[in-house]
């Protein structure tokens, strides 16, 4: 005998459209009720005084009985001759969308109710939008409380015309419109004596029609890693295979940092081997080349990477207490990884219920619980990412704010660069073509990675004496390091820029480029700019792979550089013979997050030198190379 | 891919998931059938390890047979095992059998507030434990990570939306979170996985010789056996699959009142 297969059905639509009715019924009618269970409620009631509700069988907690909504999402059973289902009953009322689309998001098919006598409603239509947003292709509309509408053939047919052409603005398109009356149970395990001119199946007809998804194996590999284990041993990398199949003998390349490797085996435990897992297990593999690699990259086949980039579009829907809004930091949850992100700007904010473009009075742009809006967001890192319309679980993600997942949102299509094309892709997206040595081949012969060091802070404030320093100690050391120092940068690659706010950040991102480059020759590249503006600094930061770049504040009070004025600039700019100098006619953005601050009112220049040998060689030089 | 092997990987996720994000973590072994398969499945995520404490609430009314077979386990399967217990309730008395406290008081006493009290000896954030909605209503309610505040109360009217298994891993200083691998099993699959995996479960849930099984261990108290022909994992399967008696008829905590299952478990009951 075969296991008990399931289905996962998710029951929507508006508040009072009697999706609790329906469920209690539809248990009734299928011979799924525990026994007892019927005739327990209807003694309640009557103890209660109040008229049995079918609506009972699902409302189990005191406080939902009480207000006769459902609050949360519950789940309960029950078969047909074909299968078992499990019900997902989502809440109705708007305040609880959250809990719609946590059980939405959880099902394979969704049944939505319509009220036939109130017809479409502000949550039939929200409800639909998300459904297509969660990714739910298997839908059926129940348009209910046909009794209340005299059985009419005619207001069914006006429900449907409606919901329908809704349905096909956003792309939607039901398997059928049923008309049922949930509470006498017309149609729902077999075909009601009061519509005659329904000719079409009843609800559990359709229900049986519906297929249960299967994991994507035909779609190129995702299999992100979950976590490493270093059990008997062994280096066993944990995850569960998204999309595709993996194989022993696979090339595999882990985004982000492109470090490439082989699978060794693929790990089970109690489990009959096999040389090969496919979409949907969870296994676990060991490499033939060990490489650095930790949750949160995603392996795939060298030939079908994913996208590699810090910046992408969405779709998203908020179903946050704080509205989603610029400037405010969030973190974005994509299968396994985590980044920092931010909104870079918001293209359209929608009533998803109307899909009318929200306008605020006083034209601020944020996004309001219940909203869904079409945005650009920036990580701080490189995401390995698909679009939703060609892997599905690699193409939607899910932001958290404070402590709280708040909202969720997928990919579309659009044209981004993949890593593998040409050369001439701009800056901000991060992608290397590779020659057959490799950055780690580099850092084994170097004994350490290439890295970039990137003092900033005011004029005075000790970048160069620094950075001479720090050079001189690390080529002491053995290591290969090299200061590219601003005022001769400006010489000769940046002569043509001047001080402006846009050839600042033109000269930070021509120097980036070049520390990039020395980066991955394997030098340890130190760089001494004022750089003034955080969000220039991050430009360079996102250029470089995660923990190469490492951020030092060095840090003196104005009045201390302007007393040493090394180079007379302070004096002369206060006479106004230098235009925008930083700290006096142009702003300076301290780090936000450096990776080490030095005050150099108070540290000797040695003393400075040395936490910065001390952070690399904690941070990087020890736990990078591990080869 | 068939039904067990799916409901087999996304358990692995899950316990994965939970590994990964919680420092100190634990779970709650009772000894039954679904915290058996839970720590079989714990296994196959963890390739044959068990990398966290076993936590066992021993309320002293154990059905004898069941302290023997967790015994035993701990041995074969090299496991580290907690035990908690509610001390103080025990020596002045205050349980059911003794006649000082009604069922429910008896649960919150010598289950509840001895877990509570084990969870912070321990600095536990995370405890796994092998509840599933078919179970039981309230139940049915459950998110896979649910949070439980310092007092260990469910707050079940605001729960954290999860989709697309993110889950909820951030949490105020002094809450913990439930982890709930088996959430989305029902009896009847736990039973099918115990044969397809062959997992040695306690003999007590087999028909004895008078026609008698358990089919949801406890305290011997408050636990009744249901009659019952059933005495191998096939004949169980056979027998779930048309029965319409719930799962925990014999439980009688269950029954005092009509909400006091759900008010005990608010309160932060398994």
């Amino acid at each position: 005998m075969l296991p008990t297969e399931q289905l996962k059905i998710v029951i929507v639509g508006h508040v009072d459209h009697g999706k609790s009715t329906f469920v209690g019924r539809l248990f009734h009618d299928t011979g799924s009720l525990p026994e007892g269970k019927l005739e327990q409620l209807q003694r309640i009631a009557e103890r209660r005084g109040v008229p049995f509700e079918w609506a009972n069988l699902m409302d189990a907690l005191q406080s939902e009985r009480d207000q006769n909504i459902t609050i949360d999402t519950a789940q309960i059973w029950f078969h047909t001759p074909k299968r078992q289902y499990v019900i997902i009953d989502a809440p109705g009322h708007k305040e609880f969308l959250k809990n719609m689309v946590t059980g939405a998001a959880n099902a394979e098919a969704a049944l939505l109710l319509i009220d036939a006598h109130e017809g479409v409603q502000e949550n039939s239509r929200r409800h639909g939008y998300l459904l297509n947003l969660l990714g739910i292709r298997q839908i059926a509309v129940l348009v209910n409380k046909m009794d209340l509408a005299d059985y009419s053939q005619a207001r069914f047919d006006a429900v449907e015309t409606e919901y329908r052409a809704w349905l096909k603005t956003i792309g939607v398109e039901p398997k059928v419109f049923i008309p049922i009356a949930a509470k006498h149970g017309d149609n729902i395990a077999s075909p009601s004596p009061n519509t005659p001119w329904w000719t079409g199946p009843t609800v559990v007809q359709t229900l049986d029609e519906f297929r249960v998804a299967e994991p994507p194996k035909d779609q190129p590999l995702r299999f992100p890693i979950q976590d490493v284990y270093r059990f008997d041993e062994r280096r066993i990398l944990g995850g569960r295979v998204e999309s595709g199949r993996i194989r022993v003998g696979d090339r595999l390349v882990f985004s982000p940092g492109n470090k490439t490797s082989t699978v060794k085996t693929i790990e089970r435990w109690n489990a009959p081997s096999h040389d090969e897992a496919l979409a949907g297990e969870s296994i676990g593999i060991t490499l033939t080349e060990q490489v650095f690699v930790e949750r949160g990259a995603v392996s795939a086949r060298e030939t079908e990477p994913p996208y590699e980039l810090s910046r992408f579009q969405a779709r998203v829907f908020w179903l946050g207490k704080q509205p989603f809004r610029k400037g405010r930091r969030y973190r974005l949850k994509l299968a396994t990884q985590e980044a920092d992100c931010e909104i870079e700007s918001i293209e359209k904010v929608i009533d998803a219920s109307t899909l009318a473009a929200v306008q605020r009075a006083n034209g601020e742009i944020y996004v309001a619980r219940h909203e869904v809006a079409e945005l650009t967001l920036r990580t701080r890192k490189p995401v390995a990412f698909d679009a939703i319309s060609e892997i599905v679980p690699t193409g939607r993600f899910v932001i958290v704010d404070g402590f709280d997942v708040a909202g969720g949102g997928i990919i579309p299509a659009a044209d981004y660069p993949r890593r593998t094309v040409g050369g001439d892709q701009k800056s901000e997206n991060i992608f290397w073509s590779h020659g057959k040595v490799t950055h780690d081949h580099r850092a084994r012969r170097n004994g350490h990675p290439g890295c970039v060091i990137w003092l900033t802070g005011l004029s005075g404030a000790g970048k160069s004496t620094i950075a001479t320093e720090l050079e001189r100690e690390l080529f002491n050391l053995g290591k290969h390091a090299y200061v590219l120092d601003g005022d001769n940068v400006r010489h000769g690659l940046n002569s043509d820029l001047g001080f402006s706010p846009r050839d600042r950040k033109e000269n930070i991102r021509r120097v980036g480029e070049v520390a990039k480059l020395f980066a991955d020759a394997g030098v340890i590249c130190i760089t001494a700019f004022i750089s003034p503006y955080q969000e220039n600094r991050d430009l360079v930061r996102e250029m470089l792979p995660p923990g190469r770049f490492i951020e030092v504040f060095v840090n003196a009070p104005l009045a201390v550089c302007e007393q040493r004025d090394v180079k007379g600039l302070y004096a002369r700019s206060r006479a106004n013979e230098v235009k925008e100098f930083t700290g006096v006619s142009a702003p300076y953005e301290p780090p936000l997050a450096p990776e080490v601050e030095l005050r150099t009112d108070q540290l000797r220049v040695a003393e400075c030198v040395t936490r910065i040998l001390d952070h690399l060689h904690l941070h990087d030089l020890d736990t990078e190379v591990m080869i | 891919m068939d039904y067990l092997s799916k409901l087999e990987n996304q358990s692995i996720y899950i316990f994965r998931e939970a590994f990964n994000k919680f420092e100190h973590l634990a779970m709650l072994w009772s000894i039954g059938k679904d915290s058996t398969v839970l720590l079989w499945l714990a296994r196959k995520a963890f390739f044959g390890h068990v990398p966290f404490p076993l936590v066992h609430v021993d309320t002293t009314y154990k059905i004898p047979s069941m302290i023997e077979y967790r015994d035993r386990l701990c041995r074969e399967w090299n496991l580290q095992l907690v035990v908690g217990r509610n001390e103080a309730a025990l020596r002045e008395g205050r349980t059911f059998p003794n006649g000082r406290a009604t069922r429910v008081e008896c649960c919150g006493l010598l289950k509840k507030d001895a877990l509570k009290t084990v969870l912070d000896q321990h600095g536990f954030n995370g405890v796994i434990v092998g509840v599933r909605r078919d179970e039981e209503p309230t139940r049915a309610k459950e998110r896979y990570f649910s949070p439980r505040d310092k007092n260990m109360e469910w707050n079940v009217e605001d729960q954290p939306p999860e989709l697309w298994d993110q889950f909820k891993t951030d949490f105020d200083k002094g809450a913990h979170i439930r982890i709930h691998p088996l959430l989305h099993w029902t009896e009847l699959n736990v039973w099918e996985y115990i044969e397809r995996e062959n997992i040695p479960v306690i003999p007590l849930y087999f028909a004895n010789e008078r026609g008698e099984r358990y089919r949801s261990l406890g305290c011997f108290p408050c636990t009744s056996p249901i009659s019952s022909q059933a005495r191998t994992v096939r004949e169980i399967i056979e027998e779930l699959r048309h029965t319409r008696t719930p799962e925990r008829a014999g439980r009688a905590q269950d029954k005092e009142s009509e909400d006091a299952f759900e008010k005990l478990r608010r309160d932060g009951y398994m």
